[in-house]
């Protein structure tokens, strides 16, 4: 008779099916990946508690801004310096009014909505004509939009992408970027700069993945294969851990998390 | 630091998704094929120095559900040690958590790419016939695949065959075809107790190749007959290279496709009604076992008649010359040898 884990008795659909897997076991599902206390940025951008809530805005315009000033310039036609004006006006705004408080996760998804508030601000702001009063009062956000001006220019908009299509992939690009700093600022401040470098020069270094090999990275750093493969892994598992984390804190519950996961990856068919 | 291309992206992507198999004798050479529990890479065994395929559960599996998903589909095939199952090498934890099974590498074409490149009937109803014996060797051991459909079927350079993918399969208690009648009881009770049950009202499956009870979430009505529709489904489409639901768009599940003789009129009218009989809305209206179908199969291909389709007389008299072909040859020698003699003589 096959003995199994207890944490497989009880699968999703049956009673109990989150409590099953919530014990420990001799296989810890999710592990580390997956940490059981989540702090949803989206859901305290909604708190009344003005700290928490502060903080979790600097989270939502830390992955939003690029994509929404990128989405701006494509969809609205804006020149550079009008819509650095208007994504500093709608962030500042978001603030202000406190936007994503009517966010309600039962009704779309939180790319959706923010891309509803951000075409409703740009119409209100053309109709008013505000531009130039916004422009001269609301820089309280430091955002740098020269390099996001830079990234505009730089990457490739195929033609036949809509507005939504393009600010989806730069969402994406903006998560991914943002889990890279990350990934760069915690292995650096934990000595394991040569991690990080080893994992950029192996993953970002070339056009061609092909073109590094481990053992050219091992000579480059005087190191062993052995260890250029355990530095990567451990670079790869951080790497994983910290864009999951990310991920988690930008959707506000369960279900929404891992139906992005699935989008984000690629996942969406059964076997 | 510069902006990410979306090639890089594409490569940070791929690194996430990557599974750690370090200090495992295992080494990822490239993904091999996706689906929605899990992917499978070629890998090397460094061991035993060969190749081997790997699956490995998605990353996104945040509550487990995936993985114990995976867990069970490894101890269901390594339990079902078979020919036409591939076998199951190893299983594993990933240090990053997801799980894995390593399994023989498979080298072939999926079903309806052999089909594709495959005229001749009867050299497709033999490797359907393997199919059929594949699953009722499964029934026997008291597994329902519950997904069974062409792209989860392997056809080797040899003509063997592999019946892949059993993720959503079920493990069901152990009953001769007589308690058929009885199962629903036994069902209710495996729902209850069993590690693997499905809650009623949950669909798993692939809807084209979906027995309409499985379509409605009916666990109750779970039992053999589910995977003889999705054999009915299969043979369908590999006398009219369509799936049943493609076929006819106006199928619903509770409805009967096209007549495979409508899409293929040059198809005999006995395998064609197996193929209907299969394929019955009604499940009692089906073979009762995969075993039933596999001996109908073999039936049609010896020139037998089959109890699907009552023949003519005019059929069953050009069968019966077909199968004694030598001794009618044999009296029809004999004949027109006495009919030379008898004309010699004459003269």
């Amino acid at each position: 008779m096959v003995v199994l884990p207890h944490w497989m008795i009880a699968l999703p659909g049956e009673s109990g099916e989150d409590a099953g897997m919530e014990r420990d076991s001799g296989l810890s599902l999710g592990g580390d990946r997956f940490p059981r206390t989540r702090w949803s940025a989206i859901v305290a951008a909604r708190s009344e508690n003005a700290a928490e809530r502060d903080c979790a805005l600097e989270t939502i315009i830390a992955a939003y801004w690029k994509p929404a000033y990128k989405y701006i310039r494509l969809k609205w036609h804006k020149s550079h310096a009008d819509a650095a004006d208007l994504t500093q006006g709608f962030f500042t705004k978001a603030i202000e009014k406190n936007f994503f408080h009517d966010y309600n996760p039962a009704k779309a998804k939180f790319r959706t909505f923010l891309c509803a508030c951000l075409d409703g601000f740009v119409a209100n702001e053309e109709k008013a004509a505000h531009r130039l009063k916004r422009g001269g009062a609301s820089q309280i956000l430091s955002l740098d939009f020269q390099s996001a001006e830079g990234e505009f220019q730089q990457l490739e908009i195929p033609v036949a992408e809509s507005p939504d299509a393009y600010f989806e992939k730069e969402w994406v690009r903006s998560l991914f970027s943002l889990a890279l700093e990350a990934l760069r600022a915690e292995l650096e401040a934990g000595g394991k700069g040569i991690h990080f470098q080893l994992f950029e020069l192996y993953y970002l270094g070339a056009e061609d993945e092909s073109e590094i090999s481990y053992a050219g990275l091992a000579a480059r750093f005087c190191i062993t294969t052995a260890k250029v493969t355990n530095y990567l892994a451990l670079a790869r598992r951080e790497f994983r851990r910290i864009l999951l984390a990310k991920l988690r804190e930008l959707t506000a519950t369960e279900e929404e998390y891992r139906r992005e996961v699935r989008a984000l990856f690629g996942h969406n068919g059964q076997d | 630091m510069k902006p990410l291309s979306d090639k890089m992206v594409t490569r940070l992507r791929a690194a996430v998704e990557l599974p750690e198999l370090e200090g495992e004798r295992y080494k990822i050479l490239r993904p091999l094929a996706r689906g929605g529990m899990g992917t499978v890479y070629l890998a090397e065994d460094a061991l035993l120095e060969r190749k081997v395929a790997i699956k490995v559960t998605n990353i996104a599996d945040s509550s487990g559900e995936l993985a114990a998903r995976m867990w069970q589909e490894a101890t269901i095939i390594a339990r079902l040690e078979h020919p036409g199952i591939v076998p199951i090498h190893d299983l594993g934890q990933t240090t990053d958590g997801r799980v894995f099974y390593v399994m023989r590498l498979v080298e072939g074409r999926r079903l309806d790419e052999y089909a594709s490149q495959t005229e001749s009937l009867a050299e497709r109803l033999r490797v359907f016939l393997k199919v059929c014996e594949t699953v009722a060797f499964a029934h026997a051991s008291g597994v329902l695949h519950r997904d069974l459909k062409p792209e989860n079927i392997m056809v080797g350079p040899f003509g063997e065959v592999m019946v892949m993918d059993w993720g959503v399969a079920k493990v069901m208690p152990r009953m001769t075809t007589d308690e058929v009648d009885d199962r629903s009881r036994a069902h209710a009770m495996l729902n209850t107790h069993s590690g693997n049950g499905t809650a009623h009202g949950t669909v798993v499956g692939t809807p084209d190749y979906m027995a309409p009870e499985q379509a409605a979430g009916r666990t109750d009505l779970l039992n053999e007959r589910m995977d003889v529709y999705s054999l009915g489904a299969v043979l369908y489409f590999l006398l009219t290279e369509r799936s049943p639901l493609v076929a006819n768009e106006r199928a619903t599940f509770e409805r009967s496709p096209i007549a495979p003789r409508e899409l293929n009129p040059k198809l005999p009218r006995a395998i064609a009604a197996i193929c209907v009989k299969a394929m019955s809305p009604d499940q009692n209206g089906r073979y009762a076992s995969a075993q039933e179908l596999a001996a109908e199969i073999t039936r049609f291909l010896d020139g037998l008649p089959v109890a699907a389709y009552r023949e003519n007389v005019f059929e069953r008299v050009g069968h019966w010359l077909g199968r004694n072909r030598f001794l009618v040859l044999l009296v029809m020698a004999y004949l027109l040898m006495r009919i030379f003699v008898l004309l010699a003589f004459r003269r």
